[in-house]
């Protein structure tokens, strides 16, 4: 019983480095800002997630266990806010985007004018 | 053509070093005795592999944002990292460490996203 | 008042969790400590308090998160496909889709959700008008954004949130 909690926790550590891996080429790959943040977003954020999902199979129910849930949680909650914050105040600040992208309808829009406001901190109150 | 060429020699080279981290074992400073060392082990070489592309990106990175981008990225590397070395050492309070990490680093993310909102980076 | 209560229960929870012991000292001190923090911010936390009393709300939640994780698993190996691929098949672009939703947390999660499913990732919101600026990698029908990107969540998300 025991072995197989720990085998299975294994393959989830193994599946998260391989998406950590691919995510942090795609940091070096893709060739501009919001590219990057989204492959890297994504695939390091579901990996590290699967990465404690295995420590807590291996642990089983003890308290590092159950911190390991918490943490992925508070990761699924707060990694996607901190992107999009990043990926505004970029946008903002005025960063380009590639020079090969098809639309751009957010530069438009702010061109007239309305834009939305405090969006930083929303995430702490879902 | 030249674009294949680079990808293939890329691509080598990072099979190659990953090969190397996978079938030969370095040795690092765990425990022997303990349980699922040889697995843990390549795990951390792994990641910090990883960590390496990141470094790169914020040495390199053009332009400000690049490098915010890197650094937030680095930080949830560093909980994975957390987790994983809890296992085998066998302290669990390393997983502590971990959230803490990812607590701070969110905090920090969104100071420096509001740093960057307020000035104009041009080329 | 009501807003406080439900902030206590869920900061003992995470307390209860954070120290896995049932010693009178660990629950004593969660006590207090989450009574604080009710006390101090509790006014906050949901505004509308009718929502958490519903169970049909919480079967819903519980359908939506294994549909997130496949999504999430997607959108892992798309982004894997298109990193190892040597010509990097991306089309970037930022498009601006229509949500329904309405309340803060309906918004938030429907932001978070689109920022870790297959290719896409939120930008900006404009509330009043119920816009979401959305950056997709692979923009290939711009007039077709809103029903590929937003239906599938905004239907469950609206059972939960509204």
């Amino acid at each position: 019983m025991n072995n197989i909690n720990d085998i299975t926790g294994m393959i989830f550590i193994g599946v998260g480095l391989f998406f950590d891996f691919f995510g942090c080429l795609g940091l070096v790959r893709l060739p501009d800002l919001y590219n990057r943040l989204q492959a890297s977003t994504k695939c390091v954020t579901f990996g590290t997630c699967s990465i404690l999902f295995g420590t807590f199979l291996m642990l089983g129910f003890t308290a590092a266990g159950i911190k390991a849930l918490l943490c992925i949680v508070f990761l699924l909650l707060t990694a996607p806010v901190s992107a999009h914050a990043l990926a505004r105040g970029a946008h903002i600040s005025g960063v380009k985007l590639w020079e090969k992208s098809v639309c751009d309808k957010y530069e438009s829009s702010k061109a007239s004018g309305s834009s939305g406001d405090e969006k930083g901190k929303k995430g702490k109150r879902t | 053509m030249k674009r294949r060429i680079i990808w293939l020699i890329g691509a080598i080279i990072i099979l190659s070093i990953l090969g190397i981290i996978i079938f030969y074992s370095i040795p690092i400073l765990f425990y022997p005795d303990l349980p699922f060392v040889p697995f843990f082990q390549r795990c951390f070489y792994i990641l910090l592999f990883c960590a390496l592309f990141c470094l790169y990106r914020i040495l390199k990175g053009p332009t400000a944002p690049d490098r915010v981008v890197a650094i937030d990225i680095l930080g949830i590397l560093i909980v994975g990292f957390c987790s994983v070395l809890g296992i085998p050492t066998g302290r669990s309070w390393y997983i502590d460490i971990g959230i803490a990490w990812a607590l701070q680093s969110f905090i920090a993310t969104i100071a420096l996203a509001k740093y960057i909102e307020g000035k104009d980076f041009d080329e | 008042m009501k807003s406080r209560i439900a902030l206590f229960i869920l900061a003992f929870l995470v307390w209860m969790c954070l120290c896995w012991s049932f010693d009178w000292q660990h629950v004593f001190i969660g006590v207090l400590v989450a009574c604080f923090i009710a006390f101090m911010t509790g006014d906050m936390f949901v505004e509308r308090t009718h929502l958490l009393r519903s169970p049909k709300r919480y079967f819903w939640f519980l359908y939506y998160i294994p549909l997130f994780v496949w999504e999430c698993f997607k959108a892992n190996i798309d982004v894997a496909y298109r990193v190892g691929h040597p010509d990097l098949p991306i089309k970037p672009g930022i498009v601006k889709v229509k949500t329904k939703l309405k309340s803060d947390a309906g918004l938030t999660f429907l932001a978070n959700s689109i920022t870790l499913t297959p290719g896409t990732l939120s930008v900006d919101v404009d509330k009043e008008n119920g816009f979401l600026y959305v950056h997709w990698i692979n923009a290939k029908d711009i007039e077709r954004a809103t029903q590929l990107i937003v239906h599938k969540f905004e239907r469950i998300l609206k059972r939960i949130f509204e």
